[in-house]
């Protein structure tokens, strides 16, 4: 597969990974997998009720238990931690104490109380079983629009409401551009509250050792960087004293990017017993208590000319956030999106996007991939099929008047986002072609007496990926998303280590990064290790999400390798008596030019940049490694179209995917193979969005889909073939030319496919609003026999 | 609680054996009691599939049995495709075909790609699709799985003496 003869090939090549060998063979390092001496097994004690004061925890039963070791509640470890607490500079929002165990209330369902440490996982959770707990239930919160007015009860009492945010962009005269000849169309689309399910659950493992002070954190986490930062503030622990390691991560999807208050706990605990204690999750926390998605109503309009050219759009947008504004990222991270995004990839001149984030007594929402993407391009993409419906266009024509064209790039958003690179026209043409769209519409069955529909549907969307410092991923908030670092170092064996603070959950970046490194380096892909995942091993960094590793993490590779080849070039030209213009480094030799046995070898480079300064040129420093960081600053723009061909069958009130394509730009490629393993994972995420996955509360807050019998997630028999095509317009904005290719699938597919179930159903007049399709809300939409 | 009881069975062609609790699943048995972690816990009611693994060459869920009901089996884990220092035919075809990428789902989902293959040794896509929907897999979209499914079988069918002994079903001791 490799080509060692030009390893200026390797990036863009679809190299096999080296994490493979690990994984297939059950040598993958989790988590869960992690045993240290001594270590205890935790089990917490969870919320019964979605809202209730906590009168007492009764104990001492519990504490009998053979193997139980301790039992801590909030006022165990108050001393030992503050709450979680997620900080924003942004007007209007209100952040939330998150006590790791709940200090006097609980506010969901499955929220800690108290937590067990025991000899094993399975005594754990027998004392778990014996702690009783007295409730004094209080009525809960569960519809955001009910809470807005807060005439009710209040789920943050300190904060004197639950509307923990709102914000508002606008650009023009929108409602000017309603009036007049304007055709309106618009809806209250509701995109249903969703969840990642990552295969692994979450899991922890802290150690705390009391003779040097050093506290270890192992976590499935995507953020190790950011742990660390939050530990030590929230322990008061130094830093420095603080190690995060995320092993091999079961998947994360963006679920795995938040602080929890299991790390907290476990950190807290280790540190007052003195021993390891270790967390594994199972799916029913997951779902009770890992971050949850989207989850927004939003009262959309588009205003459009009899020629299908878009005068204005505005919208207002209530996101249910949950009981807690999740650090770091706040309560804001999923609505504001939705506002930035909601125009897509469309010229609309006259723009107002409202959003309010209010709180309930379900699980704290926090980012899941595509993050405010999915709803916004679920919206837009509804709305401009019911304007073409409404003006008798096709859909792809309606998208062709309006979209921005690429001589208008570098375009300015209405909400100030500049897309910097893209030409959705392409992607939509290319899209149409591949699909064979005007034989899909000629072959379309719209004959209601058949009783099985076919629709086609459009979806054509742009997202901000690799974002640098001048836009924050979450406004506000005290956080560095905008740079990474990588370290590369030639040992004197001649062979390369080169070390991020990314954190791998799936991505392949042992494999993507190493492409990067050995080409702009010169050397064989098989002598660089790529480390991830560990602040104690990598340069500062925060982790891997919101599109940005390969091109944060590939930008600082670059400059770190480049550096370390400019150094071993100098000191290959002092050693061969040549000049350093003459010399090229490839496959791991640094030569002249046409003169090829007049060579080093990166190892004999190497030797001499630790043997000291007698062997290297007047006045260099020894040693050979570099760590370099990047910034993009604004970042750069992905955009794809997708395609969906669906069936739906009236009399089983079901949704089959018949085809489905994607035509992406994601800019330079690293790997073709894992960006397309990307956009596929992305596409079955938004098609289980679309379709099958839905959390839901009832009308007490208790949570009724808490397994995976009740919270469906697409299979292998309801995938398609996803037919990927990329285009490859490299970015003008980052180094390397890389776009972020990780969430895009599932950004355009909840768009495509309700908009291609709306297609079939058409003919009956009906209209998809809610997302998923379940059997269930199409049973409710189809006429009664 | 703290009762044990005495659990012998074969795993991966060794004889191995411990003492646990009756109430010990089988798959917390294999993980924590004899170290092999490459079969994973996802969900623990037998939905997910991640704890798939062969027991008397059938590909059944570690999940939801208990250690003491595999007294006596023969057991086939992840741990047990390689043979002689190499990948399994299954093994090659996820890494050629890019069938993974977080790696928690795959130990389960080789062992049932690997029953799905000894029952049926031609699928077709949909028979494929149709069998690997035993387990989940929430990053690949399956894409990657499917087609290295398919290559396998023709690998596995074009030369089927180098298929390990695993494929066999074996009979109980």
């Amino acid at each position: 597969m490799i080509d060692r003869g030009t390893p200026r090939a390797l990036i863009g090549a679809p190299i096999r990974r080296v994490e493979d060998h690990r994984l297939l063979t059950g040598r993958g390092r989790y988590v869960a997998d992690v045993v240290l001496p001594g270590m205890l097994q935790a089990a917490f004690l969870r919320s019964l009720h979605a809202h209730a004061r906590i009168l007492s925890v009764h104990r001492a039963a519990a504490q009998l238990l053979p193997g139980v070791t301790a039992i801590a509640t909030w006022d165990d470890l108050r001393d030992h931690a503050r709450p979680i607490r997620a900080a924003s500079r942004m007007t209007g929002y209100h952040a939330t104490d998150f006590p790791p165990l709940a200090a006097d209330k609980v506010r969901y369902v499955g929220e800690a109380i108290a937590v067990v440490a025991a000899d094993t996982r399975y005594a754990a959770e027998d004392a778990v079983d014996r702690i009783g707990v007295d409730y004094e239930p209080l009525e809960p919160v569960g519809d955001p629009r009910t809470a807005m007015d807060d005439r009710g009860p209040l789920l943050h009492e300190a904060i004197g409401t639950n509307v923990l945010l709102t914000r508002a962009f606008s650009q023009g005269d929108v409602d000017t551009a309603f009036a007049g000849p304007a055709v309106v169309v618009g809806d209250r689309f509701w995109f249903h509250r969703h969840a990642a399910v990552a295969i692994e659950n979450r899991a922890c493992l802290a150690d705390y050792e009391a003779g040097s002070g050093l506290l270890t954190l192992w976590s499935s986490t995507q953020v190790p960087g950011m742990i660390r930062e939050a530990l030590a503030e929230i322990l008061g622990i130094p830093a420095h004293c603080i190690r995060v390691v995320a092993p091999d991560v079961g998947g994360g999807f963006g679920m795995k990017s938040a602080l929890y208050p299991e790390e907290v706990t476990l950190c807290a605990l280790s540190r007052r017993l003195g021993r390891p204690v270790k967390w594994v999750g199972d799916r029913r926390e997951d779902l009770m208590t890992s971050t949850q998605a989207w989850d927004e109503q939003v009262e959309a309009e588009l205003a459009v000319n009899p020629d299908g050219t878009i005068r204005g759009l505005r919208a207002k947008v209530i996101a249910d956030v949950g009981a807690y504004s999740v650090h770091p990222w706040t309560a804001s991270i999923e609505v504001i999106q939705v506002i930035s995004f909601l125009p897509g990839p469309y010229r609309v001149p006259h723009y107002r996007g409202e959003a309010w984030g209010v709180a309930t007594n379900k699980a704290p929402m926090g980012p899941y991939r595509g993050v405010g993407r999915p709803v916004s391009t679920f919206v837009m993409e509804a709305l401009l099929d019911r304007a073409a419906r409404r003006l008798g266009m096709d859909p792809v024509a309606m998208r062709r008047a309006n979209l921005i064209r690429p001589e208008q790039i570098p375009y300015r958003s209405p909400s100030g986002i500049v897309w910097d690179s893209a030409n959705f026209a392409e992607t939509l043409e290319r899209a149409c072609q591949v699909a064979g769209y005007e034989t899909l519409r000629a072959d379309q069955r719209r004959d209601p007496s058949a009783r099985r529909l076919t629709g086609v549907g459009v979806a054509t969307y742009v997202e901000l990926t690799g974002v640098g410092s001048a836009i924050p991923a979450s406004p506000g908030a005290d956080i560095a998303t905008g740079t990474e670092g990588a370290t590369v170092r030639v040992d004197p064996a001649g062979t390369v280590t080169a070390a991020f603070g990314l954190a791998c959950h799936g991505q392949g970046h042992e494999t993507s990064l190493a492409q990067v490194v050995a080409q702009e380096l010169g050397v064989h892909l098989a002598d660089v290790r790529v480390i991830h995942g560990d602040t104690g091993a990598g340069p500062v960094g925060s982790g891997t999400y919101a599109s940005r590793s390969a091109v944060i993490g590939g930008g600082a590779a670059i400059l770190a390798s480049r550096a370390v080849r400019e150094k071993a070039l100098l000191i290959a030209a002092h050693r061969l008596e040549a000049d350093v213009r003459d010399l090229e480094l490839a496959g791991g030799v640094a030569s002249v030019r046409g003169a090829p046995d007049r060579s080093l070898s990166l190892r004999e480079i190497a030797r001499c940049a630790y043997g000291g300064v007698k062997r290297l040129p007047k006045g260099m420093e020894p040693g050979l490694e570099s760590t370099r960081f990047y910034d993009p600053y604004v970042g750069t723009a992905s955009s794809a179209t997708h395609i969906a061909m669906v069936e739906v069958d009236l009399d089983l009130c079901s949704v089959a995917v018949r085809r489905y394509v994607v035509v992406e730009d994601c800019g330079r490629l690293i790997n073709p193979m894992i960006v397309e393993g990307q956009a596929i994972g992305g596409v079955a995420q938004g098609l289980g969005a679309a379709l099958l996955e839905e959390i839901v509360y009832d009308g007490g807050g208790q949570l009724l889909t808490g397994s995976l019998m009740d919270y469906l997630v697409p299979s292998a028999a309801e995938m398609p073939t996803v037919e990927v095509t990329h285009l490859e317009h490299p970015s003008p904005s980052t180094l390397g030319g890389f776009k972020g290719a990780g969430e895009g699938g599932t950004i355009g597919a909840p768009g495509a496919i309700a908009n291609a179930v709306a297609d079939a159903l058409a003919p009956l007049g009906i209209e998809i609003v809610e997302l998923p399709i379940t059997p269930e809300r199409l049973f409710q939409l189809l006429p009664r026999a | 609680m703290s009762d044990t009881v005495l659990v012998r069975f074969t795993v991966n062609g060794q004889a191995r054996q411990g003492h646990c609790e009756p109430r010990k699943l089988l798959v917390d048995f294999l993980r924590e009691d004899l170290g092999l972690t490459g079969t994973h816990v996802g969900c623990e009611h037998g939905i997910c599939g991640a704890c798939t693994i062969l027991i008397d060459g059938e590909a059944a869920r570690s999940c939801l049995m208990f250690a003491v009901q595999a007294d006596g089996a023969e057991l086939g884990t992840v741990e047990g495709l390689m043979s002689d220092g190499k990948l399994h035919p299954l093994q090659e075809a996820f890494h050629e075909h890019h069938a993974l990428q977080c790696g928690f789902c795959t130990p389960g989902m080789l062992l049932t790609a690997l029953d799905l293959l000894r029952t049926n040794p031609e699928p077709t896509e949909a028979e494929i699709r149709e069998g690997l929907a035993a387990v989940l897999c929430r990053c690949t979209g399956y894409e990657g799985i499917v087609k290295a499914v398919a290559a396998a079988a023709g690998t596995l069918r074009d030369a089927a003496e180098t298929a390990p002994a695993l494929l066999r079903r074996h009979p109980a001791p």
